[in-house]
């Protein structure tokens, strides 16, 4: 035979996922939902030296209807790939909230928009939560599609979970071409909208 | 050979299994691809679709996926390496021509991303309920291959090989993906051109006239031609004697036939691949594929912090099934604990494997999303007595 497989029988060690962290980001089909957590993974996968995966769920329509991402971050390699009590909720939309508060860690972070949602008493006990009026940044920046951009920023301003050098890599490389200095600003304005609010060098970080 | 560099996009991405799939194919030397997108298979062809102008080839959107699956067999026989992407409804309409394709040792690769069903089911959820149709699916006796992939790195791996195993068996080829390694996104490392193995075509060195087309080597394994290069060659889903002419006596049905099979049986030892953690000396030992070998191994991790003795078994090639691996290893384990999303089809080929010798304790899901852990483990703790 010309060229034939060797038979294989590798080994595979079971490994401890180190220093995990769980990201859900929910909002609507066509609030770039799945862009924010590519961009949050993109950066910590591929330009921070850790490991990182995304799994998008969405319906068969393509645009309104629920949608979410789940990131997970860690140093080690990451078998489950799932959320199941995110250490960070990112939520774009009311029913994202109504849908995903329950799971949030206890002492856990929620980063919400702050014109589209208000937490109430289903916040869970020691949770921290901040808000911004990301849509309304974006707007004022020239286009309304860039809102999850200025999350993104907000998160890493916020989080400091990924530094914001290889945020700004992957948001480079990840938004439509042509479009690059409009994305930076976003994710720009986001960052320090972050930072002031958890005041510089006193971040939250995730729980 | 080593791949040509216009397909090799080397570099670390950020990339889902469809894409890593398609870079993938690229890599290996596709360069025909016709399909009728579906969810969740869509990236692949869409990336290909803009990959292709690139690279130097040929994407059709075609009207079904029954087109689809004889366009690329076309494609073949002039020479390209080709393949169609589809899902589970996609799939079962390909089944005449997976036989085809098989009689005629026409050797594509189908790519299956695994939605949950049956019929349109589940379209944007998962499933792993198509493991028993590309074994069974067509009519007839054929051996098919199937690599099922469990990250985007093995999507893009995994389809370099699915593309030489095609070239050096001419069986079809089945990359079973499922929907969340499909649209799970991961680092990606592409290596250069020069570190990517490839499988020529084996072209036959006979003159025309004297090229038989089916008539086989000792491996059981026929050389080909391309189209329009002087030899004349009949291709048919008719029993087909060696110069590929019918003949429909039952002899030559035989000859033929045990042959298609034959190809793949005699190497089942060689095709096979399975990835073990801790199999040897374990009291239970995990059977599983794709994303649900993930959710296993957060399992197995579980319930050796309880004490228990778990092995994981995973495979990277459901068929040819490890049948071999898994006799062994009930002679001496207590049980087999297989989780897949679907209401048991691979572990119906554990119990065959295994013969009696070790329980074998089924996890069904229907699909739709993957399995709690703790449902795995619990089956675990079950099963070790």
């Amino acid at each position: 035979m010309a060229r034939t497989e060797v038979s294989m029988s590798k080994t595979e060690t079971s490994r401890t996922e180190t220093s995990r962290t769980e990201i859900r980001i929910g909002g609507l089909g066509g609030q770039g939902v799945i862009l924010c957590g590519m961009v949050i993974g993109k950066a910590a996968s591929i330009y921070d030296g850790k490991n990182a995966t995304l799994i998008q769920s969405f319906g068969p329509e393509a645009r309104g209807s629920a949608c979410s991402a789940q990131v997970i971050v860690a140093e080690g390699p990451i078998d489950y790939p799932y959320v199941r009590q995110p250490d960070v909720l990112v939520l774009l939309s009311r029913d994202a909230y109504a849908q995903f508060i329950d799971q949030l860690k206890p002492g856990g972070l929620l980063l919400y928009e702050s014109d589209l949602i208000a937490p109430d008493e289903r916040l869970p006990a020691r949770a921290r939560a901040h808000g911004i009026p990301a849509t309304r940044f974006a707007e004022e920046l020239g286009r309304r599609l860039v809102l999850n951009i200025v999350m993104a920023g907000f998160f890493t301003g916020v989080t400091g979970l990924v530094p914001i050098d290889t945020v700004e890599k992957a948001v480079r490389d990840s938004v439509p071409r042509g479009t690059e200095d409009l994305n930076l600003r976003a994710l720009r304005k986001g960052y320090a909208f972050g930072l002031e609010l958890v005041g510089k060098g006193q971040r939250s970080g995730v729980a | 050979m080593q791949a040509d560099p216009k397909g090799v996009l080397t570099g670390a991405h950020f990339l889902d299994g469809d894409q890593a799939a398609c870079e993938g194919a690229l890599a290996a030397g596709c360069r025909f691809v016709a399909g009728y997108p579906i969810t969740p298979s869509t990236e692949v062809v869409e990336r290909f679709a803009a990959r292709i102008p690139l690279v130097g080839g040929v994407f059709i959107q075609m009207e079904d996926e029954i087109a689809s699956s004889i366009a690329i067999q076309g494609a073949v026989w002039a020479g390209q390496k080709a393949m169609t992407v589809t899902s589970g409804p996609g799939l079962s309409l390909m089944m005449e021509h997976v036989g085809f394709a098989a009689m005629t040792e026409t050797l594509c690769v189908f790519v299956d991303v695994q939605r949950a069903g049956p019929s349109t089911g589940l379209p944007t959820l998962p499933g792993q309920g198509d493991m028993m149709q590309v074994k069974w699916g067509s009519h007839g006796d054929y051996e098919p291959i199937a690599l099922v992939p469990s990250s985007p790195q093995e999507c893009f791996d995994l389809m370099i090989r699915a593309f030489n195993l095609a070239e050096t068996f001419r069986a079809p080829v089945f990359f079973m993906m499922d929907e969340v390694v499909g649209h799970m996104t991961e680092r990606v490392v592409i290596p250069g051109a020069s570190a990517i193995e490839v499988a020529e075509r084996r072209l036959t060195r006979k003159k025309p006239g004297e090229y038989r087309p089916f008539e086989a080597n000792g491996d059981l394994v026929p050389d080909m031609v391309r189209s329009g290069e002087g030899y004349r060659i009949h291709v048919t889903g008719l029993t087909h004697d060696e110069r590929g002419y019918r003949a429909m006596t039952a002899a030559a049905h035989g000859r033929l036939v045990e042959r298609l099979s034959n190809k793949v049986r005699a190497n089942r030892d060689r095709l096979v691949d399975v990835r073990e953690d801790g199999v040897d000396g374990a009291d239970v030992v995990v059977v599983s594929y794709g994303i649900t070998s993930r959710v296993a191994a957060r399992a197995v991790a579980e319930a050796r912090e309880r004490g228990v003795r778990a092995g994981h078994l995973r495979l990277v090639i459901a068929w040819p099934f490890p049948a071999r691996r898994v006799r062994e290893i009930a002679a001496r384990a207590k049980a087999f604990v297989v989780p897949e999303l679907n209401l048991g089809q691979m572990a119906l080929e554990v119990e065959r494997a295994a013969g009696g010798r070790a329980v074998v304790v089924p996890v069904p899901h229907a699909g739709g999303t993957v399995h709690e852990p703790a449902a795995i483990l619990e089956k675990i703790l079950e099963a070790k007595g």
